[in-house]
């Protein structure tokens, strides 16, 4: 059982360690290493999924009568650049975040965001007041 | 020509979206992308016409049949999403440049279009496509780009509301990729109506348990459905006004669209709704995220963000209407989606107005704007008229055929509570009528003038939209109906 479906636990345990990652760290960074992970988990699923017992690769060939089934490498392959994609995006976010906050810590932002927003209704209430 | 309809639709925004930086004058990029989406706008609505004539179009992408290649599969049900996204696409466009002069960089007024026909692609995608992992590719490039949209705010939260989005929006996509999966897994097919046809073999294994649960809530992540809202308030009232008022009518009635396309269709209603009890869940969700929503709704300075949290009330109703399974429920679904749009594109296109001229829409903003901007405050009231629910606007027809759908089912309590978050409604928009007309400007010595044309006459076309479909009901009542009876009349 544990060794029939190793990579299955392997998906699981990537999985649940990349969601507990993002969930469980402030730093925006982490978070995102979390997020890689937990795509990476889905694309080894989707590996995994489409192996064959001794199967090789799909080529056409003298003796090659077994093979995996191709399709859900080619999508994951899709899916990789997906996550490429996100991730560039992400970091790219990231670094825009530490120029505007000075900070990639999630409370850190979070406070400087509550902290203006307090301002913020101070400077109304004066208005309203003189008005 | 007519026979490439359902890949135009996709293709033609998709194909401009890299154009676009050839043509590096924002002016001109701007008519370019406007005659883009006009053109996909043309396309959805030849669609329409075509699928309510002759049913179901297929379109087989390379000639490759399905379930082998990937299919465009046009029903009464992606037809109409697909006039609602270009056409409030097409609108909202209109007032694009004016706005985005003043809350965008110059430099980057080409990605932004770039970035929005990019979006728009993803959504038509999404719609259009029958084939599950299809979706989840569209899904993504419409996601990727709306993250770098938000971002564009003028305000440095706009990167934080981003920075969430694109962690909550990529688990959620990632959720259903997992479901596709699984759902691969067991049928050895992407191909969703082929999916419909091998599901019930298997429906009562683990695995395909496993695959529905990914799937919703993954897709009720995206749908921002109460408690999976929380990315939602802070991405509209940060990102550009323009891009609110295209989001907020357009991108969770996709996810709209995929829930009912993966419960009814893929899955079907039998699994989905008697294997496992959905139904009861969504029910108390809806009516949960309306009453939360609402009040949360009342208690917003910040108009923008107001709104946004009444958009998560809206998808609320929907919620409920969807939770019926019958088919007077489901069309109420269908036409609040419409409506909502309608509704939501008139308002935050407003509002962008209002920022375009005062600089923010803070409540105490809006003081004594009725008077300074009359056409584009009487723009906003209409539009929140018509969220409540009165007579003679959009509101009211969908809300009428809720109840209807409510007192069908024997839910009178649930009826009465319908009713109840129409009168918090009410509270949010009285909240705005009251600061704009009754109260002075803060600073009499600032005059305010009305909004340009260019916002006016895509403001006063959604509103007028949402009279006349509030009046005269045939087409929209008409679609929504045999959308939502095909899909009780078995398959895609």
């Amino acid at each position: 059982m544990l060794i029939d479906l190793f990579n299955h636990w392997i998906v699981i345990t990537l999985m649940m360690c990349g969601l507990y990652m993002v969930i469980a760290h402030g730093n925006l960074i982490k978070k995102l290493v979390g997020l890689a992970v937990f795509q990476t988990s889905v694309f080894i699923f989707y590996i995994s999924m489409a192996k064959v017992d001794g199967g090789t690769a799909p080529i056409l060939a003298d003796g090659i009568v077994h093979y995996s089934n191709p399709l859900p490498h080619v999508l994951i392959l899709t899916a990789i650049v997906v996550g490429i994609a996100t991730t560039a995006l992400g970091l790219s976010l990231v670094v825009r975040i530490k120029e505007a906050y000075g900070s990639i810590e999630e409370e850190e932002i979070q406070q400087q965001d509550i902290q203006h927003q307090k301002n913020n209704a101070h400077t109304k209430v004066k208005l309203e007041e003189e008005a | 020509m007519i026979a490439h309809l359902p890949i135009l639709q996709v293709i033609l925004p998709l194909m401009a979206a890299p154009l676009c930086l050839m043509l590096k004058r924002p002016q001109l990029v701007w008519v370019f992308a406007l005659i883009a989406s006009g053109l996909a706008f043309v396309v959805s609505v030849l669609l329409l016409q075509q699928v309510m004539t002759t049913g179901v179009i297929s379109y087989e992408l390379g000639g490759w049949q399905a379930p082998w290649g990937i299919e465009y599969r046009i029903d009464k049900l992606n037809a109409f999403l697909l006039l609602i996204i270009s056409g409030i696409s097409t609108i909202v466009l209109v007032a694009a440049q004016t706005s985005i002069e003043k809350e965008i960089p110059k430099d980057k007024h080409v990605y932004f279009y770039v970035l929005y026909l990019l979006s728009l692609t993803g959504m038509l995608g999404i719609v259009a496509t029958g084939d599950a992992f299809n979706v989840f590719v569209f899904l993504e490039v419409s996601s990727l780009s709306a993250y770098a949209l938000i971002a564009m705010g003028q305000k440095r939260q706009a990167l934080w509301a981003s920075y969430q989005y694109l962690i909550m929006g990529t688990i959620g996509a990632t959720f259903i990729l997992i479901g596709i999966g699984l759902m691969y897994q067991m049928t050895g097919t992407l191909n969703m109506y082929d999916l419909s046809q091998r599901l019930p073999e298997v429906a009562q294994t683990r695995t395909v348990f496993a695959a529905f649960a990914f799937v919703v809530v993954g897709v009720c992540l995206k749908l921002a459905m109460f408690p999976l809202h929380l990315w939602l308030p802070n991405a509209y009232t940060y990102a550009p006004s323009i891009v609110t008022a295209f989001f907020a009518a357009t991108a969770t009635k996709v996810a709209v669209y995929l829930l009912i396309r993966f419960t009814f269709s893929v899955f079907g209603v039998s699994f989905s709704f008697t294997t496992i009890p959905l139904e009861t869940l969504f029910m108390a969700l809806g009516l949960v995220g309306i009453f939360v929503a609402s009040t949360s709704a009342i208690f917003q300075s910040n108009v923008k963000r107001l709104f946004a949290f009444s958009s998560i009330a809206q998808i609320g109703y929907m919620i409920v209407g969807f939770s019926l399974t019958t088919v007077t429920g489901l069309t109420a679904t269908l036409l609040h989606l419409f409506n909502h749009a309608l509704m939501k594109g008139a308002i935050f296109l407003a509002l962008a107005a209002v920022i375009y001229r005062v600089g923010s829409v803070e409540l105490t903003n809006l003081r004594g704007l009725g008077r300074q901007m009359p056409l584009t405050m009487a723009a906003i009231v209409i539009g929140g008229l018509s969220l409540i629910g009165v007579p003679l606007t959009v509101g009211f027809v969908s809300k009428w055929y809720l109840l209807i759908a409510l007192i069908e089912e024997g839910l009178w309590p649930v009826a009465v509570l319908i009713l109840l978050g129409s009168m918090l409604a009410v509270v949010y928009v009285w909240r705005i009528v009251e600061v704009a007309y009754f109260k002075e400007p803060l600073d009499k010595n600032v005059i305010v003038k009305e909004a340009p044309l260019s916002f006016l006459i895509p403001i006063w076309a959604l509103v007028i939209a949402n009279i006349y479909f509030g009046i005269d009901t045939r087409l929209s009542v008409q679609v929504a109906e045999a959308a939502a009876q095909s899909l009780f009349g078995g398959a895609l």
